[in-house]
């Protein structure tokens, strides 16, 4: 159940949006904020919660990149290999990445400490190559600086 | 000149600093005029969206209905997903205050009284810069219910997206909005009749309503006299790729793109050669290295030497890149994005990713050539949206521009991963 600060923010939320039907996304957020990923039980939750059809929730956590409908890593590192990435060697960041940690591409480790994806242009071209650690990015990357990037986000806290 | 836009001024992010700059002295004039008036001079300054399209913004702010017994309002686009463009960024980061202040004379200009400003949801820490400054701005009395003591009410919402270049389409980014998955809609009815909730909307480009303080402040006559006429103003431009300064540079409109390669981007490393360019974002037509005297970033110059301006993110390549794997990221790009509403962008971009990465592993056919002009011909203009026209453009430039690139790659052995 999301939890009753949450319900607040979420009823504070309703004062800036006409319809309750807009509520969708930052409602989505919070939850998944909550849970860490949003399983078809919390849709269930959002959708009797926004008085909508659980197939209309479905439908926009299918619809967009960053709702997770599984749990991911503590450590969440996406990696940009889109042109401005690719081109100043986004390909050889992913294979320390893998090496690193072991892991391939869009896997998550067993110990549930990081999972690696892939993912398209994330607006730090000049920065390239990059890649974001939750909300952190981390840019001009090169592959000697992968394994101080990997130590640093593993001595954050969780969710910082 | 002088940077208008981002101002190397420390701190500016802050609202003191905005203020004792002369900050939201352009809103506090704009209040004391008839808001056609503002328009007005927005329209003569010829001001053109920064988002991409280059549409007149004046132009775009009369279309709103004056008398609707509906609520109008604001949509700001800071989605910023086009591969290549990462300007609005910056513009969240340093200035802001900037973005509310002409988010605010918009909204006065037209009569609205609730602006959402929606920005991606990768940009979370951005996100809570804007947030910050909108607190900030709020506290001040410039957010609100009659603000400064006047008539004037409006309201700002930050909202956050999910995840889908597709947003950053006006209509697809409504539907997102409203709670949606984010489907362009058709148009007509475009969104100043039905927009938000079926309400009169505009939707305007951060950088563009950023560029709405100075027109106000310094008047239509000042900037109308940036840069390149027809396209006039300061311009961001985030250049990316094989160059060895990149980052985002403001400059006025017409600056020739070798300049900006040269000087502002401090040139391609190793002093190799300029094989290719992709202007203005990803889905601009790319331009050939060997060509490029002469152009410069302003929407005539680059129609006429076939692409545009789009976001001005340039993407610079070297003689050693490999097109045909640029190409293939591309179209694996617009094919992972397709809302798949419509069959020719939902299915074509699958069919130009699978045919140049056959090309990209050397087995390319001859005939793939015309099968990949005719599948790029038959997405442009055969969509809901302009997501199948960005798909269709950079397969149809490079086959123009670079056809020896694929027929070296007929049936050739398989390139080494490397050179990617």
């Amino acid at each position: 159940m999301l939890t009753p600060q949450n319900l607040q923010r979420i009823e504070n939320l309703k004062k800036s949006y006409p319809h309750s039907q807009a509520l969708v996304l930052p409602v989505l957020w919070i939850a998944q904020e909550q849970y860490g990923f949003i399983s078809q039980d919390t849709m269930k939750e959002v959708a009797a919660l926004l008085k909508l059809p659980f197939g209309h929730i479905l439908g926009v956590v299918t619809f967009y990149t960053m709702y997770h409908t599984k749990p991911v890593g503590r450590n969440h590192i996406e990696v940009c290999t889109n042109v401005s990435c690719m081109i100043r060697g986004s390909q050889k960041i992913v294979r320390e990445l893998e090496e690193k940690l072991g892991i391939k591409m869009g896997e998550t480790s067993n110990d549930g400490a990081w999972t690696l994806s892939e993912v398209e242009c994330m607006g730090a071209c000049g920065g390239a190559p990059m890649c974001a650690i939750g909300e952190e990015y981390y840019e001009n990357l090169t592959p000697e600086g992968v394994e101080r990037m990997i130590e640093s986000a593993s001595k954050r806290k969780v969710g910082a | 000149m002088d940077p208008v836009i981002l101002p190397n001024i420390p701190k500016l992010h802050t609202i003191d600093v905005y203020e004792a700059n002369g900050g939201y002295k352009a809103f506090k004039k704009s209040i004391g005029m008839a808001p056609e008036a503002v328009t007005d001079e927005v329209k003569k300054s010829n001001l053109r969206g920064r988002g991409g399209a280059c549409f007149p913004t004046g132009l775009k702010w009369t279309f709103m209905p004056k008398k609707t017994d509906k609520p109008k309002y604001l949509c700001v686009n800071g989605d910023e997903s086009e591969p290549g463009t990462f300007k609005d960024r910056q513009i969240f980061e340093s200035n802001p205050h900037l973005l509310l202040e002409g988010t605010l004379v918009a909204c006065y200009a037209m009569g609205i009284t609730t602006a959402f400003i929606y920005i991606r949801g990768e940009y979370g820490k951005w996100i809570r810069m804007v947030e910050k400054a909108l607190d900030d701005a709020r506290t001040r009395g410039y957010v609100g219910k009659n603000i400064l003591g006047s008539e004037f009410s409006a309201e700002i919402i930050v909202h956050k997206g999910a995840g889908a270049y597709i947003c950053g389409e006006e209509s697809a980014l409504m539907n997102s909005l409203e709670g949606e998955r984010g489907y362009p809609r058709i148009k007509p009815p475009f969104p100043a009749q039905y927009g938000l909730w079926g309400c009169p909307t505009t939707i305007n480009n951060v950088e563009t309503l950023s560029n709405v303080p100075c027109i106000i402040n310094n008047g239509w006559d000042w900037y109308s006299k940036i840069g390149a006429p027809k396209h006039p103003g300061p311009i961001l431009v985030g250049v990316s790729g094989h160059v060895n300064h990149p980052g985002v540079f403001e400059m006025p409109t017409g600056v020739p793109l070798l300049e900006i390669i040269h000087k502002y981007a401090g040139g391609v490393p190793g002093n190799k050669a300029i094989k290719a360019v992709i202007p203005g974002g990803s889905s601009t037509p790319i331009l050939r290295g060997d060509q490029l005297e002469g152009v410069s970033m302003d929407a005539d110059s680059m129609k006429a030497a076939g692409s545009a301006v789009g976001t001005a993110g340039l993407i610079v390549m070297d003689e050693d890149t490999d097109l045909l794997a640029v190409l293939a990221r591309i179209a694996k790009f617009y094919h992972h994005e397709s809302c798949g509403q419509c069959t020719p962008c939902r299915e074509g971009t699958g069919w130009l990713e699978k045919v140049l990465n056959r090309f990209v592993r050397g087995e390319g056919r001859g005939e793939d050539i015309d099968l990949l002009m005719d599948i790029a011909n038959n997405i442009e203009g055969n969509t809901i949206c302009a997501l199948g026209d960005a798909a269709a453009w950079p397969v149809q430039s490079m086959i123009r521009r670079f056809r020896d690139e694929f027929e070296k790659r007929v049936g050739a052995h398989p390139v080494k991963e490397e050179a990617a």
